[in-house]
């Protein structure tokens, strides 16, 4: 007996649970006032010490908190449990990505109206966490100076998914060489219009700035209540 | 490398979508694959072959329909294709464009149903 395929439309998105528990954290974050920023970029770019700077640095001005994913060791949450703010570790095991229920998960425990401003740093990888709304309010990719200039040419994707551009570990720029038309020519090239941003977390050199942009931006998400 | 993390979820879905149908054969699974979603193709397919195995999709093809990268360029007011993904630029005017309007799809769009 042969059978006759009938082809029926069902237009289902495949990663339509990350995108429910995202919409859900997203209402969460905004009804709670607090501002969430995510952070991607390859392996040794400088998220954790810019992430360092950035808590320390807003600490004295609001209450920031973070998440921080890899695939083992409580290392970063450890290192960064220095700034004295709240941090916790997403440990993924051997997933290459954060996802939306992860920070879920991880978020139990903490009242999120005590809080203001949440980073979320992403697994080291500048792939697979392109996919993955974690319900952020702004995703910054990092880009450091010694990773050469045509990174956001092999790795336009998540650089197009991104919503600020940062150059890190610019006080290494002169010693390696650093091409910074030839970066931010690149960084427009894959997402015309970004805002891009150059510092040393090292140094402290364009930490204001971006701060001052982050805040900025939260206060248009979050007009005082 | 999340194909196989994504395989997974599309025979998941897949299964409940047959269920819901009264337990319906699947002769085909067909996918629409943005360019930008972030997926590779072919990881994706040898990821799902390993993923069917075994189970009743084991003889269901999943069909890949790529879809192009495509903009909303505000100078000609319309959606047009860029020149690669290397270069977000209008192919008609060469105006710069960030509005994604495809190419970010990771979608099951269709199944053909055996009757």
């Amino acid at each position: 007996m042969t059978t006759t395929p009938r082809i029926v439309e069902v237009r289902q998105n495949v990663l339509k649970h990350n995108d429910e528990v995202a919409h859900a954290l997203r209402s969460r974050f905004q009804e709670a006032g607090v501002f969430v920023v995510s952070l991607v970029s390859s392996p040794g770019s400088g998220k954790t010490t810019f992430l360092e700077r950035a808590l320390t640095m807003l600490r004295q001005q609001c209450r920031p908190a973070a998440l921080v994913g890899d695939l083992a060791t409580d290392n970063d949450a450890q290192r960064l449990a220095r700034s004295q703010t709240p941090v916790k570790q997403i440990t993924t095991g051997s997933l290459c990505h954060l996802e939306a229920a992860m920070v879920d998960r991880t978020l139990e425990g903490w009242d999120l109206k005590e809080l203001d401003i949440l980073l979320i740093e992403n697994v080291g990888n500048l792939v697979c966490p392109a996919s993955y709304d974690l319900g952020e309010d702004l995703r910054l990719v990092l880009l450091s100076v010694t990773e050469g200039e045509d990174k956001p040419l092999k790795y336009p994707t998540i650089f197009n998914s991104a919503d600020v551009a940062i150059i890190t570990k610019m006080d290494l720029a002169e010693v390696v060489e650093f091409d910074r038309a030839a970066a931010r020519a690149n960084i427009e090239a894959v997402r015309p219009g970004i805002q891009v941003f150059e510092l040393s977390a090292k140094t402290g050199q364009g930490m204001d700035e971006l701060l001052a942009y982050l805040q900025e931006k939260s206060a248009v998400r979050s007009p005082a209540s | 490398m999340h194909e196989l993390s994504i395989a997974l979820s599309i025979l998941d879905m897949v299964d409940e979508e047959a269920q819901r149908r009264g337990d319906v054969g699947i002769e085909a699974i067909h996918l629409k694959l943005g360019l930008l979603s972030g997926v590779v193709k072919e990881a994706l397919l040898s990821a799902y072959e390993l993923a069917s195995e075994q189970t009743r999709f084991a003889a269901c093809p999943l069909v890949i329909e790529d879809v192009p990268v495509s903009v909303y360029c505000s100078n000609c007011n319309a959606e047009r294709s860029i020149r690669s993904v290397q270069c977000f630029c209008c192919v008609e005017c060469g105006m710069p464009a960030s509005e994604v309007v495809h190419g970010l799809e990771l979608q099951i769009w269709a199944l053909e149903l055996a009757e």
